[in-house]
């Protein structure tokens, strides 16, 4: 009874916290009426983009995870496990990477120029979107393969002993159930997309709605319009949203893709070396821009500015802290009425929910002292319906395993979560836990509606380095944040492994 | 002294309806699978709601009580130890919500010793043996000292020397501290080993207990034809 309570009171808690903003929001944004011709450009480049990139990354995808599906060699789990990484990617640094390989002076540029070929440039809507492939790309990969590797292994079997077409028996059908909750997916994930647009887009023919937000607040100093704009991207996102939740694919970050299915295709050599370019071409995608970063900081990390260090140090506590407040939302929310509501946060975007929290502190407070807090709260948000994602299963084998026995022995309220439940939890508490932590540590969106000088997080030093063309200390700051990112990652996720018992 | 008044317990289109009174020391529930015996242990013990009826223990209505309240040991199929506590954690949850006192160990102690398991207090359920996990629940059982044991087949999945060491420890428990127990069981031969009294549960409805003996001797209906004689 006690904790019906909690939950009830913890949900609406989540809730308002969504909702008020968003009202906020709705309230100063005065209608449709206030969109300029430019602020249809970002509404339409917003759909479009996303679209090209739900595309292109579903569409490269495909013979990615068939290659990995059916061949096996060195390195193929790692390499499957590192196509979980980019979701814990600071985008700051992916963009970096992309820079240190595609841009101006990167790597395929030095390696044109002698040839006399055209030069790249990043700059632009390809570069969103050949960012938002880069981190998507993975995700859809991993989507696939799930699909792949849960085509029973009998099927290939009598498939093969019928000498029957895999591709239009066995695979065609799999995809055509999967493939729209994947591309929706992405979709939505690219239509919030902030950090990426702010670096590599821009200008008229390269704006997202989330760009135009934090532009009309931040130079135009035009709250009206800021919060027009929030409200169409509301709108947006909450129908997006609920389209994805229709064809919702299961996410892509359960164990098990190391599994590798007998099969009888594919022995012909021109087979067998196309599925080798595809991987090739998947994995240095990925881990070539990762190096760049590796390398091109390391020189960087010795001599960054002090500036750097006090960012970085605010960026750890600002990522305990939203870990702190996720796992304390998430463990009375364990429940289906919990799960709706934390997905509030999901179909509105930060930017969104910071702009509400500006409109709705700016007349209290000095909006650059409460940077940390608004942005600790909005990142616990954002996660909080992963996290939710991630523990729900495990409470519930919990409950189903052990409830009668716990009910046996009197354990209710909280002795029965410190004793039973949070014991149980504890593989998908660490790996929630290293999650959030990575994913407030990365991230540059709410922050910047905010933050001055003394309340930068890391992220947006980098992205100050950046824009100063202080390009070695960016790059060793870089380093210094996926470090850190995935240092926190692997401690919690780690944490929760060490002598868990079966 | 354990009474079912009139009781009437509904899952989905299964109706089970129970009007008894078990007083023997060791009573077997017999019955062809799905007949609703561990409903009927289930009910008992406060995990399965009734429809209609009371549950009384030595004229006590305890139909509404929760099953921690209940006068009831229980030892169920599986998962009767938490996997991540050690043995002496796992039993201490019998005693306290908080750390077990000296006497509180001395406790622990003295109930592994009568279950053979002397000296395996710092031990995770999972270095132990199948057999070593059942005499740790009982274990349990004897520390949380209530006059009503219920078996829930716990012994399913152990051998047959194994299992009727373990019945065998179940009676000799019984007898010394006084403890009632009802017992779920597929095998006629572990009612027989053990159990003074019987009923069957079938066709929905449970009939009066019996002596064991006399009731594989001339079985009713039900029960012949489960049995395949």
């Amino acid at each position: 009874m006690a904790s019906r309570v909690v939950t009830i009171i913890t949900a609406l808690i989540v809730a308002g916290m969504v909702l008020v903003p968003v009202a906020a929001v709705l309230w100063r944004g005065g209608g449709l009426s206030g969109l300029g011709p430019g602020d249809w450009a970002a509404l339409r480049f917003t759909i479009w983009q996303a679209a090209l990139s739900a595309l292109l990354s579903v569409g490269l995808a495909i013979p990615v995870a068939r290659a990995l599906a059916r061949r096996s060699f060195a390195g193929r789990s790692a390499l499957i496990a590192l196509m979980g990484a980019p979701f814990i990617l600071p985008v700051i640094v992916a963009i970096l990477g992309l820079l240190a390989v595609f841009g101006g002076k990167g790597l395929i540029n030095q390696l044109l120029a002698p040839l006399g070929l055209p030069r790249l440039d990043i700059y632009g809507y390809h570069g969103v979107i050949l960012a938002h492939v880069f981190f998507n790309l993975p995700l859809a990969v991993r989507l696939l393969l799930q699909g792949w590797l849960a085509i029973p292994a009998e099927r290939f079997r009598l498939a093969a002993s019928l000498n029957a077409p895999l591709w239009r028996v066995l695979e065609l059908p799999m995809l055509r159930q999967l493939l729209p909750g994947a591309f929706a997916v992405i979709f939505v994930i690219c239509l919030g997309s902030f950090a990426v647009a702010l670096t590599l887009g821009g200008g008229p023919r390269a704006t997202t709605l989330e760009l135009a937000i934090y532009q009309a607040f931040r130079f135009d100093f035009d709250l009206g319009k800021a919060a027009t704009l929030a409200g169409v991207q509301l709108c947006l996102g909450l129908v997006a949203g609920g389209v994805a939740l229709r064809f919702a694919a299961r996410d892509g970050m359960g164990a098990g893709l190391d599994r590798q299915v007998a099969r009888w295709d594919g022995a012909a050599t021109v087979s067998r070396v196309m599925d080798g370019v595809w991987i090739a071409f998947a994995a240095s995608f990925l881990l070539v821009p990762l190096m760049a970063v590796a390398l091109a900081g390391a020189p960087g990390l010795t001599d960054m500015p002090g500036v750097v260090w006090s960012a970085a140090g605010r960026s750890v506590l600002l990522a305990l802290g939203a870990t702190a407040l996720t796992l304390m939302m998430a463990l009375p929310l364990l429940t289906r009425a919990g799960e709706a509501a934390a997905l509030l946060g999901i179909s509105v975007s930060g930017l969104v929910l910071g702009t509400g929290a500006f409109l709705l502190l700016q007349p209290i407070v000095r909006p650059a002292d409460v940077a940390l807090p608004v942005t600790m709260l909005v990142n616990a948000l954002m996660a909080l319906p992963f996290v939710l994602r991630v523990l729900r299963p495990s409470l519930d084998s919990a409950r189903q395993d052990f409830g009668r026995l716990g009910a046996a022995l009197g354990l209710r309220g909280w002795p029965l979560w410190r004793v039973v439940y949070l014991p149980r939890m504890r593989r998908p508490l660490g790996f929630a836990a290293g999650l959030t932590a990575a994913l407030s540590m990365g991230d540059l969106g709410v922050i910047m509606l905010f933050a001055d000088g003394d309340s930068s997080t890391l992220p947006l030093q980098i992205y100050r380095l950046m824009g100063s063309y202080q390009m070695e200390a960016a790059r060793g700051a870089a380093l210094l944040l996926l470090s850190l990112s995935l240092g926190l990652f692997w401690v919690f996720d780690k944490g929760g492994r060490a002598s868990a018992d079966a | 002294m354990l009474t079912l008044d009139q009781i009437t317990v509904e899952q989905g289109a299964f109706t089970l309806q129970a009007d008894t009174t078990l007083g023997a020391p060791i009573t077997a529930l017999l019955g062809p699978s799905g007949s609703g015996k561990s409903t009927l242990l289930n009910v008992i013990a406060g995990f399965a709601p009734v429809r209609a009826g009371r549950v009384l223990w030595r004229g006590q209505d305890v139909t509404h009580y929760t099953p921690a309240a209940r006068p009831i040991g229980m030892l169920f199929q599986d998962n009767n130890l938490f996997p991540h506590l050690t043995i002496r954690d796992n039993l201490a949850l019998a005693l306290t919500r908080t750390r077990p006192t000296a006497s509180q160990q001395v406790q622990i102690s003295g109930a592994l010793d009568r279950v053979g398991l002397a000296g395996y207090e710092t031990r995770k359920p999972a270095e132990l043996s199948g057999g070593q996990q059942s005499r740790a629940a009982l274990a349990r059982v004897l520390l949380q000292a209530r006059p009503l044991m219920l078996l829930d087949e716990p012994f399913a999945a152990l051998g047959p020397a194994l299992k009727h060491k373990m019945l065998d420890l179940v009676a000799e428990i019984c007898r010394e501290t006084g403890m009632s127990a009802v017992m779920v069981s597929h095998y006629p031969a572990d009612a027989l080993r053990i159990a003074d009294a019987a009923v069957v549960v079938a066709d929905g409805s449970v009939t009066a207990p019996l002596p064991t003996a006399d009731l594989m001797q001339d079985p009713p209906a039900a029960l012949r034809d489960y049995l395949g004689v």
